[in-house]
């Protein structure tokens, strides 16, 4: 065999090699994976879909929503998710961060409203906003915000939903999440749950 | 509990399933490449694609396979790309343009990962599939059988061949890689990783709104994402996306993965040549690295310096609540310090001084530990100039493993380190010479102004010539310019080094083992270890220091 036709050869080797990949790697591995996790995990598979009362798919319990009315203003009677980057804000077809730098000039200007309208929104003083009140997450689909958030907000939505002080704020202590394990990850509450229990409660 | 010793508690677990896993999986990956025996399912794939299973190649033979086989793998995701409109699965997306199908195929096949589009908005499941994690298998099949080679290179005498290259590539694949896949992938199913053909819902939220939630086969391309240092998101947040990675335990899974293979190599590499001390020299100067570099990251960050951070009181922008600071900086650090590039955070929002550290990881190489195979081979490169140096102090011809370092080795292990510099600030410097790239890339390309700029640029090039794949994501890079630089740099970045390391690989199998005697260096000791990380610090310091003083030191200083 000639030199040139055994260099030839390996690329019929490796056209025959990239078919049978394909099959076994693109196809075979995710059917098998697809059909284990639809059978063993079809919630977990599904992306964790949660129901209001009346039993209506109104989400994901791992994707972030806005409660804001069309022009963007915080809707009082609900907690509120963090800033969003996605689109124009939970565009579940678009995550993205903000990829503002620490110096960019209208990274800078919008923290600064942000603080301000949430001090407003909340009637607390600049300083106690905490930090993921006013940046934007890296997915723009956090669907989470930090206990002290949760807890900054309780005041206003009780007294939106004309409940108890005292319930509202036991309610957020009881969706407040761990760590994994104890140490992987900071503490968090899960925006939308919480909303849906409180709508339940208000009900 | 204080953050820094929550963050030390995390790396303290991950620390713990390293040492537990490193052993068993490099000794069975030192089998597995050892072994003359085939599966019977591997007969029946030899015979399918017409390979002699027992043919030897030489170190010529083995490169001609690598390349043919990455050739045909850029030809193929490109077509397959191309073909997008007409195939099923696409969830009717259009074909996608030459130009981001030339550098997506080139991306996946050197195992860089690089995205200049947004998956949700461009990658049907068809092309994700066929395309994309196949190659995130065979790729790091690739990088994994070149070091494999390098090894065979050092432990052989006088033997004119290296293996089989498509022998290691199956076996690579379908005793590694593909187990391994779907028992994380179902364990990634059960932390909350999606794995469906849904598309998209649209659903009607609490308040009234709509909101159109993803679907895709997410969980099983996930898996090897992370274990194969590919780093390629389904999605175009990558692993912030909560489908992609819901948790702090999934993500804690996905850091296990990145390092699992690199971390557990250098143990294969001593089994394979006869001398474990050997590889855990270079294990322990990967760790040191390691934790030096986390370290850094993590302080800066914690510390979040700059005029955003402080107002915000603490540095949270394009970072996920579930993981706060201390968990993004790990995820970080592995996926820079390895090839995968895949992120939970946004490294462009990263302090200035933190956003330099991935910078800093991959112009170090990607070698403590590296991608699959890449980073053991780039350490062994390492081993060799540090050995070449320490020769020089007293004057005697140096030796590694009882091979001795000739002039022909120092040449292609020079040629090596000098490979990803010459492409990331060629490719940086011409980003702003030629003006009308440099009107481009400043008046579409570049998210932040001023300095933070010039970080997005150098960062792309970085990330591109290292293999590695992650961004300063502000960069806009589905342009010309950048589609084809980057893609150029991939190549190059890429293949070059593997064409070197076998070269290498080929000399040095043929050489007699010679026996040491009272001058020859150890290079299993401690001093060894710290001449070697010395020597990976000061090669990249040197050759990066004016180009990181311009960037990210001028901003965060």
């Amino acid at each position: 065999m000639s030199s040139r036709s055994r260099i030839g050869r390996q690329y019929w080797v490796a056209l025959r090699a990239m078919v049978v990949f394909t099959l076994v790697l693109g196809v075979g591995y995710t059917a098998v994976v697809t059909g284990i996790g639809q059978l063993a995990l079809p919630a977990q598979a599904d992306g964790q879909p949660v129901s209001d009362a009346d039993g209506q798919v109104v989400g994901s319990a791992l994707i972030g929503q806005s409660f804001t009315d069309a022009d963007g203003n915080a809707l009082p009677q609900w907690f509120q998710s963090r800033p969003s980057a996605a689109g124009s804000g939970y565009d579940g077809t678009a995550s993205s961060g903000s990829n503002l730098g620490p110096e960019n000039s209208d990274l800078i200007t919008a923290i600064g409203d942000r603080r301000a309208a949430v001090a407003k929104l909340e009637g607390v003083s600049e300083s106690e906003v905490p930090a993921d009140a006013v940046t934007a997450s890296a997915s723009g689909l956090d669907p989470q915000i930090s206990p002290e958030y949760a807890r900054l907000q309780v005041a206003r939505v009780a007294e939106a939903r004309d409940l108890p002080e005292a319930k509202v704020s036991a309610l957020v202590e009881s969706f407040v999440q761990g760590r994994d394990l104890g140490i992987l990850g900071d503490p968090t509450v899960n925006v939308l749950e919480l909303n849906l229990a409180l709508a339940s409660m208000a009900g | 509990m204080d953050s820094s010793l929550l963050a030390i508690l995390q790396v303290g677990a991950l620390v713990l399933v390293l040492v537990a896993i490193h052993r068993p999986l490099g000794d069975y990956m030192a089998r597995i490449y050892s072994s003359t025996k085939d599966l019977r399912v591997e007969r029946g794939f030899y015979r399918l694609i017409g390979v002699d299973a027992r043919a030897e190649q030489s170190w010529m033979a083995y490169l001609r396979s690598v390349l043919a086989f990455s050739l045909i793998g850029v030809l193929f995701v490109y077509a397959i790309q191309r073909a997008q409109a007409v195939l099923p699965y696409s969830l009717g997306l259009p074909a996608i343009p030459e130009g981001l199908s030339f550098n997506t195929a080139v991306s996946f096949v050197t195992n860089t990962n690089w995205q200049s589009y947004s998956p949700e908005a461009t990658m049907g499941y068809t092309v994700q599939l066929a395309g994309l994690a196949v190659q995130n298998f065979v790729s790091a099949a690739v990088g994994i059988a070149v070091a494999i080679a390098l090894v065979r290179g050092l432990a052989r005498t006088r033997q004119g061949t290296l293996g089989n290259f498509w022998v290691d590539l199956t076996r690579g694949t379908l005793r590694l890689l593909l187990p391994l896949a779907v028992l994380v992938a179902i364990v990634l199913v059960a932390g909350g990783v999606i794995q469906n053909f849904a598309g998209f819902t649209d659903v009607t939220t609490l308040t009234g709104g709509t909101q159109s939630i993803p679907g895709g086969p997410v969980a099983s391309q996930e898996a090897i994402k992370m274990l194969g240092t590919n780093g390629g998101g389904f999605f175009n947040a990558n692993s912030s996306h909560p489908f992609e990675n819901p948790t702090g335990f999934t993500n804690l899974v996905q850091i296990v993965l990145m390092l699992a293979i690199p971390f557990s190599l250098p143990r294969t590499f001593g089994v394979m040549v006869g001398d474990k001390r050997q590889g855990y020299a270079i294990l322990a100067a990967m760790a040191a690295i390691f934790v030096v570099s986390l370290t850094a990251l993590t302080l800066f960050e914690l510390g979040g310096a700059g005029t955003a951070p402080q107002l915000a009181g603490g540095a949270m922008e394009g970072k996920e609540t579930r993981f706060g600071i201390a968990t993004s900086t790990l995820f970080g650090s592995a996926s820079t310090l390895t090839s995968t590039g895949a992120v939970n955070s946004m490294h462009d929002s990263f302090t200035s001084l933190g956003g330099m550290m991935p910078m800093i990881n991959m112009m170090l190489g990607e070698v403590a530990p590296g991608g699959v195979g890449s980073g053991l081979y780039g350490m062994l490169i390492l081993a060799v100039i540090a050995v070449f140096i320490a020769g020089l102090l007293v004057g005697r011809t140096p030796e590694y493993l009882g091979k001795k370092l000739g002039p022909r080795e120092i040449k292609l292990a020079s040629l090596y380190i000098l490979v990803t510099p010459t492409l990331v600030l060629a490719g940086t410097a011409l980003s702003f010479a030629i003006p009308a790239v440099r009107a481009d890339v400043e008046g579409t390309s570049i998210l932040n102004p001023g300095l933070h700029g010039l970080s997005e640029v150098l960062y792309a090039f970085t990330s591109a010539a290292n293999n590695n794949g992650s961004a300063f994501a502000g960069l806009t890079a589905n342009t010309p310019w950048f589609n084809t630089a980057l893609g150029a740099a991939m190549l190059f970045g890429r293949f070059i080094p593997i064409v070197l390391v076998l070269a290498l690989a080929g000399s040095l199998a043929a050489q007699p083992k010679i026996p040491s005697t009272a001058g020859t260096l150890p290079t299993h000791r401690p001093q060894f270890v710290g001449l070697l990380v010395g020597v990976t610090i000061i090669v990249s310091a040197l050759t990066y220091f004016p180009v990181l003083a311009l960037a990210p030191l001028a901003e965060g200083l």
